[in-house]
Protein backbone atom coordinates (compact mmCIF):
# COMPACT_ATOMS: atom_id res chain seq x y z
CA UNK A 1 0.00 0.00 0.00
CA UNK A 2 2.82 2.38 0.89
CA UNK A 3 4.56 1.80 -2.47
CA UNK A 4 1.27 2.45 -4.27
CA UNK A 5 0.65 5.64 -2.27
CA UNK A 6 4.23 6.84 -2.85
CA UNK A 7 3.93 6.26 -6.60
CA UNK A 8 0.65 8.25 -6.71
CA UNK A 9 2.25 11.12 -4.73
CA UNK A 10 5.22 11.24 -7.14
CA UNK A 11 2.84 11.27 -10.13
CA UNK A 12 0.77 14.02 -8.41
CA UNK A 13 3.83 16.21 -7.82
CA UNK A 14 5.17 15.63 -11.35
CA UNK A 15 1.78 16.46 -12.88
CA UNK A 16 1.47 19.63 -10.77
CA UNK A 17 4.98 20.68 -11.80
CA UNK A 18 4.21 20.08 -15.49
CA UNK A 19 0.82 21.82 -15.25
CA UNK A 20 2.28 24.87 -13.49
CA UNK A 21 5.09 25.03 -16.09
CA UNK A 22 2.58 24.69 -18.95
CA UNK A 23 0.37 27.47 -17.51
CA UNK A 24 3.37 29.75 -17.01
CA UNK A 25 4.79 29.18 -20.50
CA UNK A 26 1.42 29.42 -22.27
CA UNK A 27 0.59 32.71 -20.56
CA UNK A 28 3.92 34.25 -21.49
CA UNK A 29 2.69 34.14 -25.09
CA UNK A 30 -0.50 36.06 -24.21
CA UNK A 31 -0.26 39.29 -26.22
CA UNK A 32 0.00 42.60 -24.35
CA UNK A 33 2.60 43.97 -21.95
CA UNK A 34 1.26 44.08 -18.35
CA UNK A 35 3.31 47.22 -17.61
CA UNK A 36 1.83 48.97 -20.64
CA UNK A 37 -1.68 47.91 -19.55
CA UNK A 38 -1.17 49.33 -16.04
CA UNK A 39 0.35 52.64 -17.16
CA UNK A 40 -1.70 53.17 -20.32
CA UNK A 41 -0.59 54.30 -23.76
CA UNK A 42 0.84 57.64 -22.56
CA UNK A 43 3.55 55.95 -20.44
CA UNK A 44 7.15 56.91 -21.20
CA UNK A 45 9.75 54.20 -21.95
CA UNK A 46 11.47 55.03 -18.61
CA UNK A 47 8.36 54.55 -16.46
CA UNK A 48 7.57 51.36 -18.38
CA UNK A 49 11.09 50.07 -17.74
CA UNK A 50 10.84 50.94 -14.03
CA UNK A 51 7.51 49.19 -13.63
CA UNK A 52 8.71 46.09 -15.52
CA UNK A 53 11.66 45.99 -13.14
CA UNK A 54 9.37 46.40 -10.11
CA UNK A 55 7.09 43.58 -11.33
CA UNK A 56 10.09 41.38 -12.08
CA UNK A 57 9.19 41.17 -15.77
CA UNK A 58 12.76 41.98 -16.85
CA UNK A 59 14.11 38.83 -15.15
CA UNK A 60 14.90 35.69 -17.17
CA UNK A 61 11.85 33.43 -17.61
CA UNK A 62 13.13 30.54 -15.41
CA UNK A 63 13.73 33.04 -12.57
CA UNK A 64 10.26 34.52 -13.06
CA UNK A 65 8.80 31.00 -12.91
CA UNK A 66 10.70 30.14 -9.72
CA UNK A 67 9.61 33.43 -8.11
CA UNK A 68 6.01 32.74 -9.05
CA UNK A 69 6.00 29.12 -7.90
CA UNK A 70 7.83 30.09 -4.66
CA UNK A 71 5.05 32.61 -3.98
CA UNK A 72 2.38 30.00 -4.77
CA UNK A 73 3.90 27.59 -2.21
CA UNK A 74 3.81 30.39 0.39
CA UNK A 75 0.15 31.09 -0.53
CA UNK A 76 1.00 34.35 -2.30
CA UNK A 77 -0.29 34.44 -5.88
CA UNK A 78 0.74 38.07 -6.42
CA UNK A 79 -1.39 41.16 -7.01
CA UNK A 80 -4.07 41.72 -9.62
CA UNK A 81 -3.09 44.33 -12.21
CA UNK A 82 -6.69 45.44 -12.75
CA UNK A 83 -8.03 45.46 -9.19
CA UNK A 84 -4.73 46.11 -7.36
CA UNK A 85 -5.57 43.67 -4.57
CA UNK A 86 -3.92 40.35 -3.58
CA UNK A 87 -5.09 37.60 -5.95
CA UNK A 88 -5.63 35.19 -3.05
CA UNK A 89 -8.26 37.46 -1.50
CA UNK A 90 -9.81 38.04 -4.94
CA UNK A 91 -10.10 34.27 -5.46
CA UNK A 92 -11.51 33.69 -1.97
CA UNK A 93 -14.22 36.31 -2.51
CA UNK A 94 -15.15 34.77 -5.90
CA UNK A 95 -15.21 31.23 -4.49
CA UNK A 96 -18.20 32.33 -2.39
CA UNK A 97 -20.15 32.26 -5.64
CA UNK A 98 -18.49 29.40 -7.55
CA UNK A 99 -18.32 26.76 -4.79
CA UNK A 100 -22.01 27.06 -3.77
CA UNK A 101 -22.86 27.10 -7.50
CA UNK A 102 -20.89 23.88 -8.11
CA UNK A 103 -22.35 22.19 -5.00
CA UNK A 104 -25.91 23.19 -5.88
CA UNK A 105 -25.51 21.92 -9.45
CA UNK A 106 -24.16 18.59 -8.18
CA UNK A 107 -27.13 18.43 -5.79
CA UNK A 108 -29.60 19.08 -8.62
CA UNK A 109 -27.83 16.57 -10.86
CA UNK A 110 -27.89 13.83 -8.20
CA UNK A 111 -31.47 14.50 -7.11
CA UNK A 112 -32.72 14.26 -10.72
CA UNK A 113 -30.46 11.58 -12.13
CA UNK A 114 -30.20 8.81 -9.55
CA UNK A 115 -33.95 8.15 -9.13
CA UNK A 116 -34.35 8.38 -12.93
CA UNK A 117 -31.46 5.97 -13.58
CA UNK A 118 -32.70 3.45 -11.00
CA UNK A 119 -36.25 3.69 -12.36
CA UNK A 120 -35.02 3.13 -15.92
CA UNK A 121 -32.97 0.09 -14.90
CA UNK A 122 -35.87 -1.51 -13.02
CA UNK A 123 -38.24 -0.83 -15.93
CA UNK A 124 -35.71 -1.87 -18.57
CA UNK A 125 -36.97 -1.86 -22.17
CA UNK A 126 -40.34 -0.46 -21.08
CA UNK A 127 -41.80 2.99 -21.86
CA UNK A 128 -40.44 4.51 -18.61
CA UNK A 129 -36.91 3.37 -19.51
CA UNK A 130 -37.23 4.81 -23.02
CA UNK A 131 -38.51 8.07 -21.54
CA UNK A 132 -35.44 8.37 -19.29
CA UNK A 133 -33.10 7.56 -22.19
CA UNK A 134 -34.79 10.22 -24.35
CA UNK A 135 -34.38 12.77 -21.51
CA UNK A 136 -30.75 11.75 -21.22
CA UNK A 137 -30.08 12.13 -24.97
CA UNK A 138 -31.80 15.53 -25.06
CA UNK A 139 -29.92 16.66 -21.95
CA UNK A 140 -26.61 15.71 -23.56
CA UNK A 141 -27.47 17.68 -26.69
CA UNK A 142 -28.48 20.95 -25.00
CA UNK A 143 -25.65 23.37 -24.25
CA UNK A 144 -25.78 24.42 -20.57
CA UNK A 145 -25.73 28.10 -21.54
CA UNK A 146 -28.80 27.66 -23.75
CA UNK A 147 -30.55 25.83 -20.91
CA UNK A 148 -29.66 28.88 -18.79
CA UNK A 149 -31.10 31.27 -21.38
CA UNK A 150 -34.32 29.21 -21.60
CA UNK A 151 -34.65 29.20 -17.80
CA UNK A 152 -34.19 33.00 -17.76
CA UNK A 153 -36.83 33.26 -20.48
CA UNK A 154 -39.32 31.18 -18.49
CA UNK A 155 -38.65 32.11 -14.86
CA UNK A 156 -37.35 35.69 -15.18
CA UNK A 157 -38.95 37.13 -18.34
CA UNK A 158 -42.31 35.30 -18.40
CA UNK A 159 -43.09 34.34 -14.78
CA UNK A 160 -40.92 37.01 -13.09
CA UNK A 161 -40.07 34.65 -10.20
CA UNK A 162 -36.32 35.23 -10.44
CA UNK A 163 -34.07 38.02 -11.65
CA UNK A 164 -32.39 37.51 -15.03
CA UNK A 165 -28.90 37.72 -13.54
CA UNK A 166 -26.64 39.29 -10.94
CA UNK A 167 -25.76 38.18 -7.42
CA UNK A 168 -26.79 39.38 -3.96
CA UNK A 169 -24.03 38.75 -1.44
CA UNK A 170 -24.43 36.17 1.34
CA UNK A 171 -23.86 38.83 4.00
CA UNK A 172 -26.56 41.10 2.58
CA UNK A 173 -29.30 38.48 2.16
CA UNK A 174 -28.56 34.73 2.34
CA UNK A 175 -31.89 33.82 0.69
CA UNK A 176 -31.28 36.40 -2.06
CA UNK A 177 -27.81 34.93 -2.66
CA UNK A 178 -29.18 31.40 -2.82
CA UNK A 179 -32.00 32.53 -5.11
CA UNK A 180 -29.56 34.12 -7.56
CA UNK A 181 -27.71 30.79 -7.80
CA UNK A 182 -30.76 28.55 -8.30
CA UNK A 183 -31.28 29.06 -12.05
CA UNK A 184 -27.56 28.86 -12.96
CA UNK A 185 -27.17 25.72 -10.82
CA UNK A 186 -30.26 24.20 -12.39
CA UNK A 187 -28.93 24.80 -15.92
CA UNK A 188 -25.56 23.24 -15.06
CA UNK A 189 -27.16 20.45 -13.01
CA UNK A 190 -29.71 19.37 -15.60
CA UNK A 191 -27.00 18.66 -18.16
CA UNK A 192 -24.93 16.72 -15.59
CA UNK A 193 -28.13 14.84 -14.66
CA UNK A 194 -28.41 13.56 -18.23
CA UNK A 195 -24.94 12.00 -17.99
CA UNK A 196 -25.48 10.61 -14.49
CA UNK A 197 -28.93 9.14 -15.24
CA UNK A 198 -27.41 7.12 -18.09
CA UNK A 199 -24.51 6.02 -15.92
CA UNK A 200 -26.76 5.07 -12.97
CA UNK A 201 -28.95 3.02 -15.32
CA UNK A 202 -26.05 1.08 -16.82
CA UNK A 203 -24.40 0.50 -13.38
CA UNK A 204 -27.71 -0.71 -11.94
CA UNK A 205 -28.24 -3.05 -14.91
CA UNK A 206 -24.76 -4.46 -14.47
CA UNK A 207 -25.24 -5.08 -10.74
CA UNK A 208 -28.75 -6.52 -11.23
CA UNK A 209 -27.20 -9.17 -13.49
CA UNK A 210 -24.73 -10.32 -10.82
CA UNK A 211 -24.92 -13.73 -9.15
CA UNK A 212 -25.39 -12.35 -5.64
CA UNK A 213 -28.58 -10.58 -6.78
CA UNK A 214 -29.87 -13.90 -8.11
CA UNK A 215 -28.98 -15.45 -4.74
CA UNK A 216 -30.78 -12.64 -2.89
CA UNK A 217 -33.88 -13.20 -5.05
CA UNK A 218 -33.74 -16.96 -4.61
CA UNK A 219 -33.59 -16.47 -0.83
CA UNK A 220 -37.07 -15.01 -1.19
CA UNK A 221 -36.18 -11.38 -0.46
CA UNK A 222 -38.68 -8.83 -1.72
CA UNK A 223 -37.82 -6.99 -4.95
CA UNK A 224 -37.63 -3.72 -2.98
CA UNK A 225 -34.96 -5.10 -0.64
CA UNK A 226 -33.03 -6.66 -3.57
CA UNK A 227 -33.05 -3.42 -5.56
CA UNK A 228 -32.46 -0.86 -2.83
CA UNK A 229 -30.43 -2.77 -0.24
CA UNK A 230 -28.31 -5.04 -2.44
CA UNK A 231 -28.12 -3.57 -5.95
CA UNK A 232 -28.40 0.17 -5.38
CA UNK A 233 -25.58 0.41 -2.85
CA UNK A 234 -23.13 -1.38 -5.12
CA UNK A 235 -24.21 0.47 -8.26
CA UNK A 236 -23.69 3.77 -6.47
CA UNK A 237 -19.89 3.41 -6.08
CA UNK A 238 -18.94 4.26 -9.71
CA UNK A 239 -21.66 6.94 -9.85
CA UNK A 240 -20.28 8.73 -6.77
CA UNK A 241 -16.78 8.54 -8.28
CA UNK A 242 -17.95 10.17 -11.49
CA UNK A 243 -19.73 12.88 -9.50
CA UNK A 244 -16.38 13.65 -7.83
CA UNK A 245 -14.52 13.63 -11.11
CA UNK A 246 -16.98 16.10 -12.63
CA UNK A 247 -15.52 18.86 -10.46
CA UNK A 248 -13.29 20.08 -13.29
CA UNK A 249 -16.07 20.09 -15.83
CA UNK A 250 -18.29 21.97 -13.40
CA UNK A 251 -15.65 24.64 -12.79
CA UNK A 252 -15.15 25.01 -16.54
CA UNK A 253 -18.89 25.01 -17.16
CA UNK A 254 -19.15 27.75 -14.56
CA UNK A 255 -17.07 30.06 -16.81
CA UNK A 256 -19.86 30.16 -19.39
CA UNK A 257 -22.80 29.98 -16.97
CA UNK A 258 -21.43 32.77 -14.78
CA UNK A 259 -21.29 34.90 -17.91
CA UNK A 260 -24.88 34.02 -18.86
CA UNK A 261 -26.14 35.05 -15.40
CA UNK A 262 -23.55 37.81 -14.75
CA UNK A 263 -22.38 36.10 -11.55
CA UNK A 264 -19.18 37.45 -9.96
CA UNK A 265 -17.57 33.99 -9.62
CA UNK A 266 -14.23 32.43 -10.47
CA UNK A 267 -15.26 31.75 -14.08
CA UNK A 268 -16.22 35.34 -14.77
CA UNK A 269 -13.06 36.52 -12.97
CA UNK A 270 -10.76 34.53 -15.25
CA UNK A 271 -12.78 35.39 -18.37
CA UNK A 272 -12.58 39.13 -17.65
CA UNK A 273 -8.93 38.83 -16.58
CA UNK A 274 -8.02 37.33 -19.97
CA UNK A 275 -9.74 40.25 -21.71
CA UNK A 276 -7.99 42.76 -19.43
CA UNK A 277 -4.64 40.96 -19.87
CA UNK A 278 -4.41 40.60 -16.08
CA UNK A 279 -1.76 37.89 -16.35
CA UNK A 280 -1.21 37.16 -12.62
CA UNK A 281 -4.96 36.59 -12.10
CA UNK A 282 -5.20 34.28 -15.15
CA UNK A 283 -2.18 32.32 -13.91
CA UNK A 284 -3.49 32.07 -10.35
CA UNK A 285 -7.02 30.98 -11.26
CA UNK A 286 -5.83 28.51 -13.95
CA UNK A 287 -3.42 26.96 -11.46
CA UNK A 288 -6.11 26.71 -8.79
CA UNK A 289 -8.53 24.96 -11.20
CA UNK A 290 -5.80 22.58 -12.44
CA UNK A 291 -4.72 21.92 -8.84
CA UNK A 292 -8.28 21.06 -7.78
CA UNK A 293 -8.69 18.65 -10.71
CA UNK A 294 -5.32 16.94 -10.17
CA UNK A 295 -5.91 16.59 -6.41
CA UNK A 296 -9.43 15.17 -6.90
CA UNK A 297 -8.01 12.63 -9.41
CA UNK A 298 -5.28 11.77 -6.90
CA UNK A 299 -7.84 11.29 -4.10
CA UNK A 300 -9.95 9.03 -6.34
CA UNK A 301 -6.87 6.95 -7.26
CA UNK A 302 -5.86 6.53 -3.61
CA UNK A 303 -9.40 5.73 -2.42
CA UNK A 304 -9.71 3.17 -5.23
CA UNK A 305 -6.45 1.63 -4.11
CA UNK A 306 -7.78 1.29 -0.57
CA UNK A 307 -11.21 -0.01 -1.63
CA UNK A 308 -10.02 -2.39 -4.36
CA UNK A 309 -6.71 -4.17 -3.61
CA UNK A 310 -6.55 -5.46 -7.23
CA UNK A 311 -5.77 -1.90 -8.47
CA UNK A 312 -2.96 -1.60 -5.93
CA UNK A 313 -1.52 -4.94 -6.94
CA UNK A 314 -1.81 -4.11 -10.66
CA UNK A 315 0.01 -0.82 -10.13
CA UNK A 316 2.83 -2.47 -8.16
CA UNK A 317 3.23 -5.14 -10.86
CA UNK A 318 3.46 -2.46 -13.56
CA UNK B 1 -27.11 -5.71 -34.21
CA UNK B 2 -28.52 -5.53 -37.73
CA UNK B 3 -28.43 -2.03 -39.26
CA UNK B 4 -32.17 -2.14 -40.07
CA UNK B 5 -33.09 -2.48 -36.36
CA UNK B 6 -30.68 0.20 -35.26
CA UNK B 7 -32.97 3.16 -34.38
CA UNK B 8 -30.09 5.34 -33.12
CA UNK B 9 -28.20 4.89 -36.37
CA UNK B 10 -31.21 5.80 -38.48
CA UNK B 11 -32.40 8.76 -36.41
CA UNK B 12 -28.87 10.08 -35.87
CA UNK B 13 -27.99 9.59 -39.54
CA UNK B 14 -31.18 11.38 -40.56
CA UNK B 15 -30.55 14.39 -38.29
CA UNK B 16 -26.91 14.64 -39.42
CA UNK B 17 -28.09 14.43 -43.03
CA UNK B 18 -30.56 17.28 -42.39
CA UNK B 19 -27.79 19.46 -40.91
CA UNK B 20 -25.33 18.63 -43.72
CA UNK B 21 -28.02 19.22 -46.38
CA UNK B 22 -28.92 22.56 -44.76
CA UNK B 23 -25.27 23.59 -44.75
CA UNK B 24 -24.82 22.59 -48.40
CA UNK B 25 -28.05 24.30 -49.42
CA UNK B 26 -27.10 27.51 -47.60
CA UNK B 27 -23.94 27.71 -49.72
CA UNK B 28 -26.07 28.13 -52.83
CA UNK B 29 -29.39 29.36 -51.48
CA UNK B 30 -30.78 31.17 -48.44
CA UNK B 31 -34.17 32.95 -48.43
CA UNK B 32 -32.39 36.27 -47.78
CA UNK B 33 -28.77 37.45 -47.57
CA UNK B 34 -27.94 36.33 -43.99
CA UNK B 35 -25.84 39.45 -43.33
CA UNK B 36 -28.08 42.03 -45.00
CA UNK B 37 -29.49 44.50 -42.49
CA UNK B 38 -32.94 46.02 -42.87
CA UNK B 39 -33.60 48.38 -39.97
CA UNK B 40 -37.23 48.83 -40.98
CA UNK B 41 -37.86 45.12 -40.42
CA UNK B 42 -36.26 44.67 -36.98
CA UNK B 43 -37.62 42.16 -34.41
CA UNK B 44 -40.33 40.77 -36.71
CA UNK B 45 -41.97 37.70 -35.12
CA UNK B 46 -42.05 34.47 -37.16
CA UNK B 47 -44.45 34.73 -40.12
CA UNK B 48 -44.75 33.50 -43.71
CA UNK B 49 -42.09 35.83 -45.13
CA UNK B 50 -39.63 35.24 -42.24
CA UNK B 51 -40.46 31.79 -40.76
CA UNK B 52 -38.03 32.31 -37.84
CA UNK B 53 -38.51 36.09 -37.55
CA UNK B 54 -35.83 38.79 -37.83
CA UNK B 55 -33.14 39.97 -35.43
CA UNK B 56 -32.15 43.38 -34.01
CA UNK B 57 -30.69 44.46 -37.36
CA UNK B 58 -33.63 43.14 -39.39
CA UNK B 59 -31.62 40.15 -40.66
CA UNK B 60 -33.59 37.03 -41.56
CA UNK B 61 -33.14 34.45 -38.80
CA UNK B 62 -33.85 31.41 -41.01
CA UNK B 63 -31.05 32.42 -43.39
CA UNK B 64 -28.69 33.00 -40.46
CA UNK B 65 -29.57 29.70 -38.75
CA UNK B 66 -28.97 27.93 -42.10
CA UNK B 67 -25.60 29.64 -42.53
CA UNK B 68 -24.70 28.78 -38.93
CA UNK B 69 -24.81 25.08 -39.90
CA UNK B 70 -21.84 25.59 -42.26
CA UNK B 71 -19.91 27.23 -39.47
CA UNK B 72 -20.56 24.41 -36.98
CA UNK B 73 -19.75 21.65 -39.47
CA UNK B 74 -16.51 23.29 -40.62
CA UNK B 75 -15.36 23.79 -37.01
CA UNK B 76 -16.29 20.18 -36.23
CA UNK B 77 -14.40 18.76 -39.22
CA UNK B 78 -11.25 20.77 -38.73
CA UNK B 79 -11.13 20.31 -34.93
CA UNK B 80 -11.68 16.56 -35.20
CA UNK B 81 -9.17 16.44 -38.08
CA UNK B 82 -6.48 18.13 -35.96
CA UNK B 83 -7.22 15.97 -32.92
CA UNK B 84 -7.35 12.75 -34.89
CA UNK B 85 -4.35 13.52 -37.11
CA UNK B 86 -1.96 14.21 -34.25
CA UNK B 87 -3.67 11.85 -31.79
CA UNK B 88 -3.53 8.79 -34.05
CA UNK B 89 0.12 9.51 -34.88
CA UNK B 90 1.16 9.96 -31.23
CA UNK B 91 -0.97 7.06 -29.98
CA UNK B 92 0.39 4.69 -32.65
CA UNK B 93 3.98 5.68 -31.88
CA UNK B 94 3.44 5.35 -28.11
CA UNK B 95 1.99 1.85 -28.53
CA UNK B 96 4.79 0.83 -30.91
CA UNK B 97 7.67 2.31 -28.90
CA UNK B 98 6.58 1.40 -25.36
CA UNK B 99 9.01 2.13 -22.48
CA UNK B 100 10.00 5.64 -21.48
CA UNK B 101 8.90 7.23 -24.77
CA UNK B 102 5.39 5.79 -24.33
CA UNK B 103 5.36 6.93 -20.69
CA UNK B 104 6.56 10.41 -21.69
CA UNK B 105 3.90 10.87 -24.38
CA UNK B 106 1.12 9.63 -22.12
CA UNK B 107 2.13 11.80 -19.12
CA UNK B 108 2.20 14.83 -21.43
CA UNK B 109 -1.27 13.89 -22.64
CA UNK B 110 -2.42 13.60 -18.99
CA UNK B 111 -1.39 17.22 -18.43
CA UNK B 112 -3.47 18.33 -21.43
CA UNK B 113 -6.33 16.06 -20.48
CA UNK B 114 -6.45 17.22 -16.86
CA UNK B 115 -7.24 20.75 -17.92
CA UNK B 116 -10.92 21.62 -18.57
CA UNK B 117 -11.61 21.90 -22.31
CA UNK B 118 -13.47 25.20 -22.18
CA UNK B 119 -10.76 26.83 -20.08
CA UNK B 120 -8.02 25.57 -22.43
CA UNK B 121 -9.97 26.78 -25.44
CA UNK B 122 -10.53 30.20 -23.83
CA UNK B 123 -6.80 30.50 -23.04
CA UNK B 124 -5.76 29.42 -26.53
CA UNK B 125 -8.20 31.76 -28.29
CA UNK B 126 -7.07 34.57 -26.01
CA UNK B 127 -3.47 34.01 -27.04
CA UNK B 128 -4.15 33.53 -30.74
CA UNK B 129 -6.98 36.06 -30.87
CA UNK B 130 -10.72 35.48 -31.32
CA UNK B 131 -12.00 34.02 -34.59
CA UNK B 132 -13.24 30.86 -36.23
CA UNK B 133 -9.78 29.56 -37.28
CA UNK B 134 -8.35 29.94 -33.80
CA UNK B 135 -11.37 28.37 -32.15
CA UNK B 136 -10.98 25.34 -34.45
CA UNK B 137 -7.33 25.11 -33.41
CA UNK B 138 -8.22 25.49 -29.73
CA UNK B 139 -10.81 22.71 -29.83
CA UNK B 140 -8.58 20.52 -32.04
CA UNK B 141 -5.60 20.79 -29.68
CA UNK B 142 -7.80 19.67 -26.78
CA UNK B 143 -8.83 16.59 -28.83
CA UNK B 144 -5.25 15.37 -29.35
CA UNK B 145 -4.99 13.57 -25.95
CA UNK B 146 -8.40 11.94 -26.43
CA UNK B 147 -7.41 10.37 -29.76
CA UNK B 148 -3.89 9.58 -28.50
CA UNK B 149 -5.25 7.60 -25.52
CA UNK B 150 -7.80 5.78 -27.65
CA UNK B 151 -5.32 4.90 -30.43
CA UNK B 152 -2.67 3.73 -27.97
CA UNK B 153 -5.09 1.55 -25.98
CA UNK B 154 -6.59 -0.01 -29.11
CA UNK B 155 -3.21 -0.46 -30.86
CA UNK B 156 -1.58 -2.16 -27.84
CA UNK B 157 -3.91 -5.14 -28.09
CA UNK B 158 -3.45 -5.37 -31.88
CA UNK B 159 0.36 -5.54 -31.55
CA UNK B 160 -0.08 -8.75 -29.47
CA UNK B 161 -2.11 -10.52 -32.18
CA UNK B 162 -0.83 -13.43 -34.23
CA UNK B 163 -1.41 -11.68 -37.55
CA UNK B 164 1.03 -8.93 -36.53
CA UNK B 165 3.61 -11.59 -35.68
CA UNK B 166 2.94 -13.16 -39.11
CA UNK B 167 3.37 -9.78 -40.82
CA UNK B 168 6.70 -9.40 -39.03
CA UNK B 169 7.72 -12.93 -39.99
CA UNK B 170 7.18 -12.19 -43.69
CA UNK B 171 9.48 -9.19 -43.31
CA UNK B 172 7.04 -6.24 -43.30
CA UNK B 173 8.52 -3.02 -41.93
CA UNK B 174 7.10 -1.58 -38.69
CA UNK B 175 5.76 1.42 -40.61
CA UNK B 176 3.90 -0.92 -43.00
CA UNK B 177 2.52 -2.94 -40.07
CA UNK B 178 1.19 0.22 -38.39
CA UNK B 179 -0.31 1.52 -41.63
CA UNK B 180 -1.69 -1.70 -43.16
CA UNK B 181 -2.40 -3.89 -40.13
CA UNK B 182 -2.78 -1.93 -36.90
CA UNK B 183 -4.68 1.16 -38.11
CA UNK B 184 -7.35 -0.70 -40.14
CA UNK B 185 -8.07 -2.82 -37.08
CA UNK B 186 -8.65 0.12 -34.75
CA UNK B 187 -10.85 1.98 -37.21
CA UNK B 188 -14.16 1.06 -35.52
CA UNK B 189 -13.52 2.76 -32.16
CA UNK B 190 -11.95 5.71 -34.00
CA UNK B 191 -15.04 6.23 -36.19
CA UNK B 192 -17.31 6.12 -33.13
CA UNK B 193 -15.05 8.60 -31.31
CA UNK B 194 -15.06 10.95 -34.32
CA UNK B 195 -18.86 11.29 -34.20
CA UNK B 196 -18.85 11.85 -30.42
CA UNK B 197 -16.10 14.48 -30.64
CA UNK B 198 -17.89 16.13 -33.56
CA UNK B 199 -20.90 16.70 -31.29
CA UNK B 200 -18.67 18.09 -28.53
CA UNK B 201 -16.92 20.38 -31.05
CA UNK B 202 -20.28 21.88 -32.03
CA UNK B 203 -21.04 22.54 -28.35
CA UNK B 204 -17.57 23.97 -27.72
CA UNK B 205 -17.69 26.26 -30.75
CA UNK B 206 -21.11 27.50 -29.67
CA UNK B 207 -19.78 28.23 -26.16
CA UNK B 208 -16.71 30.05 -27.51
CA UNK B 209 -18.83 32.10 -29.92
CA UNK B 210 -21.28 32.85 -27.12
CA UNK B 211 -18.35 34.26 -25.11
CA UNK B 212 -17.28 36.32 -28.14
CA UNK B 213 -14.12 34.29 -28.78
CA UNK B 214 -15.30 32.19 -31.73
CA UNK B 215 -16.87 33.30 -35.00
CA UNK B 216 -16.88 37.08 -35.27
CA UNK B 217 -19.71 39.33 -36.49
CA UNK B 218 -21.28 39.75 -38.97
CA UNK B 219 -20.83 36.02 -39.78
CA UNK B 220 -23.58 33.78 -38.52
CA UNK B 221 -22.79 31.42 -35.66
CA UNK B 222 -25.38 29.74 -33.45
CA UNK B 223 -23.51 30.58 -30.23
CA UNK B 224 -23.02 34.22 -31.20
CA UNK B 225 -26.69 34.50 -32.16
CA UNK B 226 -27.67 33.29 -28.68
CA UNK B 227 -25.37 35.86 -27.09
CA UNK B 228 -27.00 38.66 -29.08
CA UNK B 229 -30.48 37.25 -28.45
CA UNK B 230 -30.04 37.38 -24.67
CA UNK B 231 -30.10 41.20 -24.72
CA UNK B 232 -33.45 41.28 -26.50
CA UNK B 233 -35.23 38.39 -24.78
CA UNK B 234 -37.92 40.66 -23.34
CA UNK B 235 -39.08 41.90 -26.74
CA UNK B 236 -38.27 38.97 -29.04
CA UNK B 237 -37.88 35.66 -27.22
CA UNK B 238 -37.81 33.65 -30.47
CA UNK B 239 -34.30 34.94 -31.12
CA UNK B 240 -33.13 32.83 -28.18
CA UNK B 241 -35.03 29.71 -29.26
CA UNK B 242 -34.08 28.78 -32.83
CA UNK B 243 -30.25 28.96 -32.76
CA UNK B 244 -30.26 26.88 -29.55
CA UNK B 245 -32.63 24.39 -31.13
CA UNK B 246 -30.30 24.10 -34.13
CA UNK B 247 -27.34 23.32 -31.81
CA UNK B 248 -29.39 20.72 -29.92
CA UNK B 249 -30.54 19.00 -33.14
CA UNK B 250 -27.01 18.89 -34.56
CA UNK B 251 -25.49 17.56 -31.32
CA UNK B 252 -28.32 15.06 -30.84
CA UNK B 253 -27.79 13.84 -34.41
CA UNK B 254 -24.06 13.21 -33.97
CA UNK B 255 -24.55 11.64 -30.51
CA UNK B 256 -27.21 9.24 -31.79
CA UNK B 257 -25.10 8.44 -34.86
CA UNK B 258 -22.17 7.67 -32.54
CA UNK B 259 -24.35 5.37 -30.40
CA UNK B 260 -25.74 3.70 -33.52
CA UNK B 261 -22.29 3.16 -35.03
CA UNK B 262 -21.06 1.72 -31.74
CA UNK B 263 -23.96 -0.75 -31.73
CA UNK B 264 -23.21 -1.65 -35.34
CA UNK B 265 -19.42 -1.89 -35.17
CA UNK B 266 -18.96 -3.24 -31.66
CA UNK B 267 -21.74 -5.73 -30.87
CA UNK B 268 -19.86 -7.06 -27.82
CA UNK B 269 -20.04 -3.66 -26.15
CA UNK B 270 -23.73 -3.32 -27.01
CA UNK B 271 -24.51 -6.67 -25.38
CA UNK B 272 -22.56 -5.63 -22.29
CA UNK B 273 -24.47 -2.36 -21.99
CA UNK B 274 -27.88 -4.00 -22.21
Amino acid sequence: MFAYFLKRVIILLATLFLVSGAIFVVLQVLPGDPAQIILGIKATPETLRDLRHKLGLDLPLPVQYLNWIGGVIRGDLGRSITYDVPITSLIISRLQVTIPLALLSILFAVVFSIPLGVYAAIHRNRPGDYGVMVFSQIGLAIPAFWAGILLILLFAVELRWFSAGGFKSWGETPWGALKSLLLPALSLGLIRAAVLARLTRSCMLEVLGEDYIRTARSKGLTEKVVVYKHAFRNALIPVVTIVGLQMGELLAGAIVIENVFHLPGLGRLIFLAIGQRDLPVVQGVSLLIAFLIVVVNFAVDVIYGIVDPRIRAGSTMN
Amino acid sequence: MRPLRNVNLFLGGFLVLVIVATALLSSVYTPYDPNRMDLLRRFLPPDASHPLGTDQYGRDMLSRVMKGAVNSLVVGWVAVGIGMGFGVLLGSLAAYWGGWRDEGIMRLMDVFYGFPAVLSAILITSILGPGIVNSMLAIGIFYIPIFTRLTRAASLSIWQRDYVTSARAVGQSNRAIIWHTVLPNILSPLIVQVTVQFAIAILAEAALSYLGLGTQPPHASWGRMLNEAQTFMEISPWLAIFPGLAIAVAVLGFNLLGDGLRDLLDPKLTRARR
